[in-house]
């Protein structure tokens, strides 16, 4: 736990030294009081500064993020259980329960949307980012494979018509699947265009020289 | 639903006191007007509106699921 000790002519002047050293805000840290001010005699002899210890509290930001997704499902009626890991900064979570198609969406859009705002209300008072992904039903790694095959389909047919062809919308996850598979294509390469969150992968024939 | 976006917004924003959320029902949908403090407009609405996107998709499919129409309108 990180912790300073810092000194000032009253408590609250003292703590908030403490704050800015820790670049924390109030209801992040805890607070101990080492010594308390006096003014001394006439102000001058025997005057103490107040001394205070001041902690950053524990960041429990799966507890937050946990506890964010069941109000959600609360609200769904859906029931689902969260499976959490944390290795460093990255926090998976893994729901299981029924229905939980109503949870992934079209494409994933809910499931990917959902994970967006969890991971907005983790990183909310976070001093470090932490990096949030949500699946369920081994969905994320289907998808991957949904994408690489479909990415392989169609540069096989950008060959044959000899025509570009432009994919439909993707969030920057899904467009680096579609980039990496072709990466080493021999005949094809990818490109993507427009603004977030329209941007689309091209697949377009290489100029053979 | 009210309730979905209450808790929605109350986590992203720094001011929860402030969140008011008002329904208004007509015959199949509804609409749900969202009003945050203004400094915190930009928590619920984000860079290119990314995060007002991912709360419509969320109320969205949670409509869907009572088989209700909803439009989530953000109040200046």
């Amino acid at each position: 736990m990180r912790s300073v000790v810092t000194e000032g002519n009253s408590i609250e002047e003292a703590i908030d030294k403490a704050l800015l050293e820790l670049k924390a805000t109030r209801n992040q840290v805890e607070t101990k009081v080492l010594e308390i001010p006096s003014r001394g005699i006439m102000g001058i002899f025997g005057a103490k500064k107040a001394k205070v210890e001041v902690f950053v509290k524990e960041e429990d930001f799966v507890e937050k993020a946990v506890n964010f997704l069941k109000q959600i499902f609360d609200k769904f009626g859906v029931e689902a259980t969260c499976k959490v890991k944390l290795e460093q900064r990255n926090l998976s979570i893994t729901l299981e329960g029924e229905d939980m198609g109503i949870l992934i969406g079209r494409r994933g859009q809910t499931l990917d949307a959902i994970q967006y705002l969890t991971s907005l209300v983790v990183n909310k008072d976070t001093q470090e980012y932490v990096r949030v992904v949500i699946d369920t039903e081994n969905y994320r790694e289907k998808r991957e494979q949904t994408l690489v095959e479909l990415a392989k389909k169609l540069a096989k047919k950008v060959e044959r018509n000899k025509e570009k062809v432009v994919l439909e919308p993707m969030n920057p996850y899904e467009r680096r699947i579609i980039h990496a598979t072709l990466q080493n294509n021999s005949k094809v390469y990818t490109y993507s265009e427009g603004e977030e969150p329209f941007r689309k992968v091209v697949i377009d024939l290489k100029k053979t020289s | 639903m009210k309730e979905l976006v209450e808790i929605l917004a109350k986590s992203l924003v720094d001011h929860p006191e402030n969140v008011e959320v008002r329904e208004i029902k007509k015959d199949q949908s509804i609409v749900l007007e969202l009003r945050v403090s203004p400094d915190d407009m930009g928590k619920v609405i984000g860079k290119q509106g990314r995060i007002a996107k991912s709360l419509r998709t969320v109320l969205k499919a949670a409509a869907t699921k009572e088989n209700v129409k909803v439009v989530l309108e953000i109040m200046q």
